[in-house]
C-alpha cells in the first residue's frame, strides 16, 4: 500500500484534493439546480443532486483513506506538506500538512460527511440544492482548518465554517431555528473577531525586519517565542475565548443546546462529531504550542480544570433532567468535551492522548446518536421521552442499533468510549488527583442519564398506540450506521493502530509546552521539526 | 512623466482627468437643457455621462501607467489621487447606471441629475488631488452644492425635500468651520500648502501656538461633519433616507471616500508633525463613532437608515487609520475604500431593485423570504451584508479590507492595540443587523400572496451594477494580492510628515 501510495506521488497532492473535491461537488450540484426551471421543479427532481454530493463525499473518504497508510509513526512534524505563497504582500501562505493530532480528525470529518449526507437524504425536503451545495462547502472549511499550518489561512477557514452552518441550522432547522443560529453565529463571531486581533498581533510581531511584510507561519512564530509574558497572556485569552465557545466550555456552553437541537440531523452530526473539535483541537494546535507560559500559569490551568470538571458535571447534570432526547445528547456532548479539555490541559502524553481520542470516540458515538434521534423523529416528529416507551418489540433493529450506541457514549469496556476516557483519567491522575476523582463521578452520571433515556425509548411497556407501526430501519439506515458500529468495536477491542499514529505528536506537543515553560520566554528552537 | 505645476500648462495637463469631467458636464448640462423632459432623453444623457467618466478613467489609467508625477505644488501627482480617482469614477458610474432605472421609475425625470452627479464627482475628484486648503475648500464646495440639489431631486417626496434642507444648513454650517480653521491654520503658518505647512510644522516654530491648535480643531469638525463622525453624524441618516437611494449610494460610498482622502492627506501631510496634539481626539472620534454607528444601526428597521448608520460606523474604522499616523494606513485605506464602495453599491443596487415607485416598503422585513422570489438578488445582498460585516470567502474584499485595518492599527510604531480591539467589538455588534438581513431574507417565510406581490423585474442597468459588485468582491476575496501590491507601491500610500517622538497611547 504504501509504495503505491508512493508510486502516486500522494503525499503531494492529497491535501489539496480534499480540500478542492468538495467545492468541484458543490459547483455540479449548483449546475444541477441551475438547470432547472423553477425551485419546486428543482426539489422534485433533486435525486441527482443527492447522488453528485454523497458520491464527491464517498470518493473524498475514500481518497482521505490513502493517509492512514502513508502517514508515517513516529515522526511529529508535519507530513504530506504543501506550501505556496497566496498574499505575498501580506506574508499569507497557502500552507498546509498533517500530523498526528490532525490525522485522525481529518480521517474523522471525510467519514462523516458522507453519512451525515445519507442521514438527512429524505428529511429535507425544501431547497435540496443549496443545502447540498452548503454542506461542500461546509467540508471544505473544515478539512481547511483542521490542515492549516499558516494561522491567515486557518483563520480564513476557521471563520468560512460558520457561514454554512448557521444556513443550516437557520433554513432547514427546527421550531426555533432563527433564534438559534443566530445565537450560534453571534457567540462564535464574538470569540473569532477577539481571535483575529490576536493572530494579526503575532504576524505583525513576527515580521520580516526589512520588508515589514508579516510572517503567519505556525512553525515561525512558535520558534521566535519571543513575545513577553504579559503580551502573551493577552493574546491567549484571545485565542482562548475563541475556543472556548467552540468547545464549548462551561460559561460558553449556552448556544450549545439550542443550535444542536434545533438544527436537522446532519446539521447536528456535524456539529457534535465535527465541530465541537474545532475548539479542543484549536487548543492542542494552537493556543499551547503558541503560548507555552500562559498555558503553564498556574492559575489560568487550575480554572481551565476546573471549568473542565465543571463542565463534566454540569452537563451530565443537566442531561438528566431533559425530556427531549436530542437535548440530552447535546448536553451529553458538554460533558464529553470537559474530558477533552481535562486531558488537554492535565498534559501528560497519556491525558493528551486519551483526549485525542476522546475526540475521535465522541465524533463517532455523538454522531451516531443524533443520526438515530434523527430516525426515529422523522417516523414519529417527536423527540420527547415521554412519547415513546417499549418500541424495542416494534423497532428491534433500532433498539440494537441504539443500546451498542449508547453503551460506547457511556464508556463500556470493550467500545470506544472507554479507552479514551480512560486513558484521560490515568494521565489526569498523575498530577491533579482531585480533578480525575470528580470526572470519573462524571462517568456514572453518563451512564444514569443515558440509560435513563433508552429505557424510557426502547423498554418499558408499549403505552402509546401510535408507537405500534413505526417502521423499523430500512437498509439505508442500516447501511449509514453499520461503518459507524465497526468504528466504535473496533476502537474499543485494538485502539493500538491509533494512537501509535498519534504518539509522536502528543508527545512533541507535551515536550514543547513544558519546556518552553520552563525556559521562560526566550528562543526555543526545536519546536515542530521538518517535513 | 514628471509635471512641472508652475506652469500654467502643465498644471493643465496634470489635471486632465477632472478637466474630462468637468467639460463633459458641462456639455451634457446643454444638451439636457436642450429638449422637453422625458424617460428616453434622461437615459440618454445619462449613457453619455457614464461614457464621460470612462474616458477620464482611461486618462487616468495612462497616467498610471506611464508613472506621472510632479514636485510640490497646490495639486498632487501620485498613485493615491490615482487610485481614489477611480473609485469615484467607478461610483460615479454606478450611481448613474441606478439612476437610469430608478428616476424613470420614480418619475424623476430632468436629465440635469446626471450632469449634477458629474459636476459633484469633479469636486470629489479635486478633492482626492489637493494639496492646498484653498483646492481642499473648493472641492468640498463644489462636491457638497451638487448633493445639496441632488438630494433634493424627487419633488414629489417630502422627506427628501426635508433631506435637502437638512443637509443643505448642516453642510454651510461644517463649511464655516472648515473655512475658519484655514484662515487659522494660514494665520499661524503663513501658507495653505499642505507640503510648506507640514515643513513649518516639523520645523518646530509654529507647533505649539493656539492658533494652530485652534484651526486643527476647526478642521478637524470640518471634515468629522463631511465624513459624518459620531458626535457630527446627526445630519447622515435623515438625508441618507430621504435622498433619492442611487444618491444615498453614492453619499455613502464616492462623498466619504474623497472627504477622507482629503481629511488623510491633510492630516497626514500638513500636520503629520502635530500628531501628538490631534491623535487623541483622533482617537475617541474613532472609538465613539464605531459604537455609535453600530449600535444604533442595530435599532434601525429601515434598510436605508440603517445602511445610513452602517456607513457612519465604517467611517469609524477608517478613521482607526488615521489614528495609526501610518503610511501603511493610507495604503490600507485605499483596499478599504475598494470593499466598501462595491459592498455599498451592491447592496444599495439591491434596495433600487426591489423598490416600488414612492417606495412604500423600505423595511428589512419586506425582504422575507426573498430567497425564494429573487434568489440571485439575495445571494448578492448576502454577499454584500457579509462583506461589509469582513467575512473572509463569502464576504470577499471585505474581510481583508478589515485585516489590512487591524494590520496597520498593530504595525504602527505606536500599535494601536485598544482601538483595534474596540473595532472588532463593535464589529460583532454589527452581526446584529448584518445579519439580520441575511436572515430574514433566507430564513423567514415569504408573507402571503395576497399581502405581497413579487418584486417587479429588475432593470438591466441595475442588474450590472450588483451583478460586477458582487462579482469583484467575491474575487478579490480570494485574490486581493494585486491591489494589495497596488497600494503598497511607493506613491500609493502618504508619507506623514514626522518630527521625533512618536505618539503613545
Amino acid at each position: 500500500m504504501t509504495d503505491f501510495l508512493n508510486g502516486i506521488h500522494y503525499n503531494a497532492w492529497i491535501l489539496p484534493a480534499l480540500l478542492i473535491i468538495p467545492l468541484v461537488g458543490a459547483l455540479l450540484v449548483g449546475a444541477h439546480g441551475a438547470t432547472r426551471s423553477s425551485r419546486a421543479d428543482a426539489d422534485a427532481n433533486a435525486g441527482p443532486a443527492r447522488q453528485i454530493a454523497f458520491w464527491t463525499l464517498t470518493i473524498e473518504f475514500v481518497v482521505s483513506c490513502g493517509l492512514w497508510w502513508s502517514f508515517k509513526i513516529g515522526m511529529p512534524g508535519w507530513q504530506a506538506g504543501v506550501d505556496y505563497a497566496w498574499i505575498p504582500a501580506w506574508g499569507a501562505r497557502f500552507s498546509v500538512g498533517i500530523d498526528g493530532i490532525s490525522l485522525m480528525l481529518v480521517l474523522l470529518t471525510t467519514l462523516t460527511m458522507p453519512l451525515s449526507i445519507l442521514g438527512g437524504w429524505t428529511a429535507i425536503k425544501s431547497k435540496i440544492h443549496a443545502y447540498l451545495a452548503v454542506l461542500l462547502v461546509l467540508t471544505t472549511a473544515m478539512l481547511g482548518v483542521f490542515v492549516a499550518r499558516d494561522l491567515f489561512f486557518f483563520y480564513v477557514m476557521w471563520e468560512m465554517m460558520l457561514i454554512p452552518m448557521y444556513l443550516i441550522i437557520g433554513i432547514w432547522g427546527g421550531q426555533r431555528r432563527i433564534y438559534a443560529s443566530l445565537k450560534f453565529f453571534i457567540y462564535t463571531t464574538l470569540g473569532s473577531l477577539l481571535m483575529l486581533v490576536a493572530v494579526i498581533y503575532l504576524g505583525v510581531h513576527n515580521r520580516d525586519a526589512v520588508t515589514g511584510i508579516p510572517n503567519f507561519s505556525l512553525d515561525a512564530i512558535i520558534a521566535s517565542g519571543s513575545l513577553t509574558p504579559k503580551a502573551s497572556l493577552w493574546l491567549f485569552g484571545g485565542f482562548f475565548i475563541a475556543f472556548a465557545i467552540k468547545v464549548p466550555m462551561f460559561p460558553f456552553h449556552t448556544w450549545l443546546p439550542d443550535a444542536h437541537t434545533e438544527a436537522p440531523t446532519a446539521g447536528s452530526v456535524i456539529l457534535a462529531g465535527i465541530m465541537l473539535k474545532m475548539g479542543t483541537f484549536g487548543f492542542l494546535r494552537f493556543a499551547l504550542p503558541l503560548f507555552p507560559g500562559a498555558s503553564m500559569n498556574p492559575t489560568v490551568r487550575a480554572i481551565i480544570l476546573t471549568l473542565g470538571v465543571i463542565g463534566i458535571l454540569y452537563g451530565a447534570l443537566v442531561a438528566l433532567v431533559q425530556p427531549d432526547f436530542k437535548k440530552i445528547v447535546a448536553y451529553s456532548s458538554v460533558s464529553h468535551l470537559g474530558f477533552v479539555m481535562l486531558g488537554i490541559f492535565a498534559l501528560t502524553v497519556q491525558s493528551v492522548q486519551g483526549a485525542l481520542l476522546v475526540m475521535i470516540n465522541h465524533g463517532i458515538s455523538t454522531g451516531a446518536l443524533f443520526l438515530l434521534v434523527g430516525m426515529i423523529y422523522e417516523r414519529r416528529h417527536t423527540r420527547m421521552l415521554s412519547d415513546y416507551g417499549g418500541i424495542a418489540r416494534v423497532v428491534p433493529l433500532f433498539a440494537a442499533a441504539l443500546t451498542i450506541v449508547s453503551f460506547s457514549s457511556i464508556g463500556l469496556p470493550g467500545l470506544n468510549g472507554f479507552v479514551g476516557e480512560f486513558l484521560v483519567l490515568l494521565g489526569t491522575f498523575r498530577s491533579y488527583p482531585a480533578f480525575a476523582f470528580f470526572a470519573t463521578i462524571g462517568i456514572i452520571f453518563s451512564a444514569w442519564y443515558l440509560l435513563r433515556a433508552i429505557q424510557g425509548v426502547i423498554f418499558n411497556k408499549l403505552d402509546n398506540p401510535d408507537n405500534e407501526h413505526i417502521p423499523d430501519l430500512n437498509w439505508r439506515e442500516i447501511g449509514l450506521l453499520t461503518p459507524l458500529i465497526a468504528c466504535m468495536i473496533w476502537i474499543g477491542v485494538y485502539p493500538a493502530p491509533i494512537l501509535r499514529r498519534m504518539q509522536a505528536s502528543a508527545e512533541q506537543v507535551v515536550r514543547t509546552v513544558q519546556s518552553a515553560a520552563l525556559n521562560g520566554p526566550q528562543r526555543v528552537s526545536t519546536l515542530k521539526g521538518g517535513e | 512623466m514628471a509635471f512641472d505645476l508652475s506652469h500654467p500648462m502643465q498644471l493643465i495637463a496634470a489635471l486632465a482627468p477632472d478637466i474630462v469631467i468637468m467639460v463633459g458636464a458641462m456639455v451634457l448640462m446643454l444638451v439636457a437643457a436642450w429638449g422637453s423632459e422625458s424617460t428616453e432623453r434622461q437615459r440618454r444623457v445619462g449613457v453619455a455621462a457614464i461614457g464621460v467618466c470612462v474616458i477620464s478613467a482611461l486618462s487616468i489609467i495612462y497616467f498610471m501607467v506611464t508613472h506621472a508625477s510632479a514636485g510640490g505644488g497646490v495639486i498632487a501627482v501620485d498613485n493615491f489621487r490615482w487610485i481614489v480617482d477611480l473609485i469615484l469614477l467607478a461610483a460615479t458610474a454606478g450611481t448613474i447606471a441606478l439612476m437610469l432605472d430608478y428616476n424613470a421609475r420614480e418619475m424623476i425625470l430632468p436629465a440635469e441629475a446626471h450632469t449634477l452627479v458629474l459636476l459633484s464627482t469633479a469636486g470629489m475628484m479635486m478633492l482626492a488631488a489637493a494639496r492646498d486648503l484653498t483646492i481642499v475648500f473648493l472641492g468640498i464646495e463644489l462636491m457638497s452644492i451638487a448633493l445639496y440639489i441632488l438630494t433634493g431631486m424627487n419633488r414629489r417626496s417630502e422627506k427628501s425635500a426635508e433631506g435637502a434642507i437638512k443637509y443643505f444648513l448642516l453642510g454651510a454650517f461644517s463649511t464655516g468651520f472648515l473655512l475658519y480653521g484655514i484662515a487659522l491654520v494660514y494665520g499661524a503658518t503663513g501658507t495653505t500648502n499642505l507640503t510648506l505647512i507640514g515643513e513649518r510644522i516639523t520645523a518646530g516654530q509654529v507647533m505649539s501656538t493656539p492658533m494652530l491648535f485652534v484651526g486643527i480643531g476647526l478642521l478637524l469638525i470640518g471634515f468629522a461633519f463631511k465624513v459624518a463622525l459620531a458626535p457630527f453624524h446627526m445630519w447622515a441618516p435623515d438625508v441618507y433616507e430621504g435622498a433619492p437611494t442611487p444618491i444615498t449610494a453614492y453619499m455613502a460610498a464616492a462623498v466619504k471616500a474623497a472627504a477622507f482622502a482629503a481629511f488623510l492627506r491633510v492630516f497626514f501631510e500638513a500636520f503629520g508633525g502635530s500628531a501628538v496634539v490631534w491623535h487623541i481626539a483622533i482617537w475617541w472620534l474613532a472609538a465613539v463613532t464605531m459604537v455609535v454607528g453600530n449600535v444604533i444601526a442595530l435599532a434601525s428597521r429601515n434598510i436605508k437608515r440603517m445602511l445610513a448608520y452602517s456607513s457612519i460606523a465604517h467611517a469609524g474604522y477608517i478613521l482607526v487609520l488615521l489614528a495609526t499616523g501610518q503610511a501603511l494606513g493610507s495604503s490600507a485605506f485605499l483596499f478599504y475604500i475598494v470593499a466598501y464602495t462595491l459592498a455599498t453599491f451592491g447592496a444599495f443596487g439591491v434596495v433600487v431593485a426591489l423598490g416600488q415607485a414612492g417606495e412604500p416598503n423600505l423595511n428589512i422585513d419586506d425582504y422575507a423570504g426573498l430567497w425564494t422570489v429573487r434568489p440571485w438578488l439575495s445571494v448578492s445582498m448576502g454577499v454584500c451584508m457579509l462583506s461589509l460585516l469582513g467575512f473572509p470567502i463569502f464576504g470577499g474584499a471585505g474581510f481583508f479590507a478589515k485585516w489590512y485595518v487591524i494590520q496597520a492599527a498593530l504595525q504602527s510604531a505606536a500599535p494601536q492595540t485598544r482601538l483595534a480591539v474596540v473595532l472588532v467589538l463593535t464589529s460583532v455588534i454589527s452581526c446584529g443587523y448584518y445579519m439580520y438581513v441575511v436572515l430574514v431574507m433566507f430564513m423567514k417565510p415569504r408573507a402571503a400572496a395576497e399581502t405581497v406581490s413579487d418584486p417587479a423585474s429588475v432593470g438591466s442597468a441595475t442588474r450590472w451594477v450588483i451583478g460586477l459588485s458582487t462579482v469583484i468582491l467575491l474575487v478579490l476575496g480570494i485574490f486581493p494580492n494585486s491591489l494589495v501590491s497596488l497600494t503598497q507601491q511607493p506613491g500609493s500610500y502618504l508619507k506623514p510628515a514626522q518630527v521625533a517622538g512618536v505618539v503613545h497611547r
